[in-house]
């Protein structure tokens, strides 16, 4: 009755979020809405932390001497940021937030293939957490977040042992993650939904579970063995003990490397949920962008060398992985075409989630185009180790990753919590983040391109004006990521309500209540129509039809 | 989710219960590959590098041992399989005493297990502790042969440890089995459990002449 007449809209008496109380029930809970929910905290809480260390970084490097840290605390500042931010924000991040709450309900299930392993998988992350928590606490780590031996196992005098049972740890939950994920999606599909009515963002999920799963134990039984050479004095890769440190790198590469696919697919799998929203449209090329995820993640496999070009490998080994990492270029940009394609004589409104995913497809393409240069043998040995490698690889994971990552919270915050965050504040933060985040990142290809190698305490006086820029830039960053930290928890209280499908869009996810229920549908759905069909869609109350034909006809 | 008696309530059939657990447990088999993998990876680069040394050190780990070993979990292999059947042909008695026939073997398998680790200790062969190959070894050699036990305990341990974790299953289903819960309805922790088991042995068939084989040919 009192309800704010503008949406006449209420939220359902009963949904996930007041089904039980209590801390127990949050807990102990198995509902994959919950178990994102309590990833969400989380990881924001790993994102805080990484972001203190960059904070410290940026503030250190505002002089050419350094204005705030010793060298060795210098080291431990970016081994600590990385961490934090690669093992417990950005590869959990998308799967095990917006995926997890997500894949059951696009598929119509009423949770994952197995909630208990759900749980279990955040708790691991916990322990995982802790362990790292503690090296930080205790003397911190100054490795690099490569844990490169035989610095990590011989020389180092930090926390290192903590730091990588942590990581070891922490595998173990994105393993369960990916498990369940591909799992889920083989055996948990409402009837009708067939593999290419699947919304694009489960088959992203779907691409990085496949990396998650075969990926994740290489790291696992690296740094558990770098750890034993660590306490025991073993030589696996110590070359004074007859051990090879190459062999590390390759099996830490052979990982690390898709990882960094585990990081842009799931985002690269929001972007191309939003764009149809938003622009109107059925999304061009569906069954292109489903393939080139899985491409992506297979061909992400046999590039990893590509990071050792010049830390001794054969020339020919060296052409061959240059060349298989030109190969990822072709399925991105099939992404960037389709994308594209998709909005032209699209019928195009610029909410938030929008603005995000706009910002996105043009972060990426620099963060990709770039990449180009690295995988070039010639180039690489000028650039190798130095800013550029440092803003390449941010435009791809702050840029790429965490701006899907901030979009997609934007466009299912409504269907998360059954509130509308206040859209006017939300496209304000979104342009100071774009703008925040170029001025940092953007410098430092130029710096890398001068000669500024990466790692370094202190630089030349020549480079202090870019640096400067780039300083200033992260504050305007900083503030972009906490603007939503604080509008979006307000939003929670004081938000509008929502209703089922506030944009409109076309997936299962917008068929029920905004929260939705504990088991997801009331009633099993049964999916009769084809994805991101908008001309075929009356249910959505949207009156135009005319102009959608005529965009259409063009394709 | 609530439980309709063996279903659980995310499911609609038993059937797609089965499938999904199924597919669970293969899955989870090849992240165990993997796994294994890179211990794998390392044991081939340091034995194509020290490809004498590493049939020198083979040579002190006694072959019959092992070889006893690997009769014994094939056994265990074959009582595991006759699990699976007679939980699915509904022989409730048979099965409990092949899941019992199959626990007492992974259990020689450890002790003997136990037997050899025990012999390496005596002999200074355990890297990282007091580890000494031969009397008068010279550093090169120590280095390069404590690679290889360095390798031996590393992926004999890693197994080891599966076959633990793999006995605890075994007790938990000689348990259920003994309170009648498998049926040709439901016995999907017996095939689970089953191929869990097998994969283990697989890996020990590996082992095997990689680590006591090196240099009988």
């Amino acid at each position: 009755m009192n309800e704010t007449p503008s949406t006449g809209n209420q939220l359902p008496r009963e949904h996930y979020l007041n089904a039980t109380y209590g801390i127990r029930s949050w807990l102990l809970t198995t509902d994959h809405k919950r178990i994102a929910l309590l990833y969400l905290v989380s990881v924001t809480f790993f994102f805080f932390i990484g972001g203190a260390f960059a904070t410290m970084i940026r503030i250190h490097l505002l002089t050419p001497a350094g204005l705030l840290v010793t060298p060795e605390t210098y080291n431990k500042l970016f081994t600590m940021h990385g961490v934090a931010m690669i093992f417990f924000f950005l590869i959990p991040s998308i799967p095990a937030v917006l995926g997890n709450f997500l894949l059951p309900i696009m598929i119509g299930a009423k949770d994952l293939a197995f909630p208990k392993v759900n749980l279990l998988s955040w708790y691991i992350y916990l322990v995982g957490g802790s362990f790292v928590l503690y090296s930080f606490a205790t003397g911190g780590l100054d490795t690099g977040w490569t844990f490169y031996t035989p610095l990590s196992s011989v020389y180092s005098n930090s926390a290192v042992t903590p730091a990588v049972i942590g990581v070891f740890i922490n595998g173990f939950s994105s393993i369960l993650t990916g498990l369940n994920f591909i799992v889920t999606v083989h055996t948990m599909r409402a009837p009708g939904m067939t593999w290419f009515r699947l919304p694009l963002f489960v088959w992203a999920q779907y691409a990085t579970s496949i990396i998650f799963i075969l990926g994740t134990p290489v790291i696992a039984i690296t740094l558990l063995l770098a750890g034993m050479e660590r306490m025991f004095h073993l030589g696996f890769f110590n070359p004074a003990l007859g051990g090879d440190p190459i062999l590390f790198q390759h099996l830490f590469w052979f990982y690390s490397h898709p990882a960094v696919y585990i990081m842009i697919l799931p985002a690269m799998g929001v972007i191309s949920e939003i764009i149809p929203t938003f622009a109107r449209k059925p999304i061009f090329g569906y069954s292109f962008i489903a393939g080139s995820s899985i491409a992506i993640a297979v061909i992400g496999f046999f590039v990893w060398a590509h990071h050792m070009f010049l830390t001794g490998q054969s020339t020919y080994s060296a052409l061959a992985f240059s060349l298989l990492s030109y190969l990822v270029a072709i399925p991105s940009a099939v992404k960037v075409f389709n994308w594209t394609s998709t909005l032209y004589k699209g019928s195009i409104s610029y909410d938030t989630p929008m603005l995000y995913a706009l910002g996105f497809i043009g972060l990426f393409l620099i963060g990709g185009l770039t990449g180009l240069f690295l995988a070039c043998l010639g180039l690489d040995i000028h650039i190798h180790d130095t800013y550029f490698v440092v803003a390449h690889f941010h435009y791809i994971m702050v840029g790429g990753a965490v701006m899907g990552y901030v979009g997609g919270l934007h466009f299912w915050w409504p269907k998360i919590t059954g509130k509308l965050y206040p859209e006017f504040l939300a496209r304000i933060a979104a342009v100071v983040l774009f703008i925040g985040f170029n001025l940092t990142f953007f410098p430092q290809f130029i710096l890398g391109y001068l000669g500024m190698p990466r790692r370094y305490h202190d630089y030349p006086p020549e480079f202090q004006v870019l640096n400067v820029m780039s300083s200033a830039g992260a504050s305007i960053l900083a503030l972009g990521y906490l603007l939503p930290m604080f509008y979006l928890v307000w939003s929670m209280r004081y938000g509008e309500v929502a209703g089922r499908n506030p944009w409109p869009a076309t997936g299962l996810e917008w068929q029920t209540d905004s929260p939705p229920p504990t088991e997801n549908f009331e009633v099993t759905p049964e999916v009769t129509w084809e994805p991101y069909d908008y001309e075929n869609r009356p249910d959505l109350g949207l009156a135009i039809k005319g102009a959608h034909s005529l965009a259409h006809g063009d394709d | 989710m609530h439980r309709t008696g063996e279903l659980f309530g995310q499911y609609k059939t038993m059937e797609q219960q089965r499938e999904t657990a199924a597919l669970g447990m293969w899955i989870f088999l090849s992240t165990e590959v993997l796994f294994f993998g890179g211990l794998f990876m390392t044991y081939t680069l340091n034995r194509s590098t020290y490809p004498d040394i590493f049939s020198e050190a083979s040579k002190t780990i006694r072959l019959s041992l092992g070889a006893v070993n690997t009769v014994v979990l094939i056994a265990s292999s074959l009582t595991m399989a006759m699990a699976v059947w007679s939980s699915q042909t509904g022989k409730k008695k048979l099965l409990t005493l092949f899941l019992i026939a199959t626990l007492a073997l992974g259990c020689v398998f450890l002790g003997i297990k136990a037997i050899e680790y025990h012999e390496k200790y005596v002999e200074h062969h355990i890297p990282g502790w007091n580890y000494q190959f031969e009397p008068n070894a010279d550093v090169a050699t120590n280095a390069h042969t404590q690679l290889f036990f360095s390798l031996y305990f590393g992926m004999t341990g890693l197994h080891a440890l599966h076959m633990i974790v793999g006995a605890g299953l075994l007790i938990w289903l000689i348990k259920e089995s003994l309170r009648g819960r498998f049926t040709p309805e439901y016995n999907t922790p017996v095939e689970n459990i089953g191929l869990y088991w097998h994969f283990v042995d697989i890996v020990w068939i590996f082992l095997f002449p990689l680590l006591y084989l090196i240099d009988r040919h």
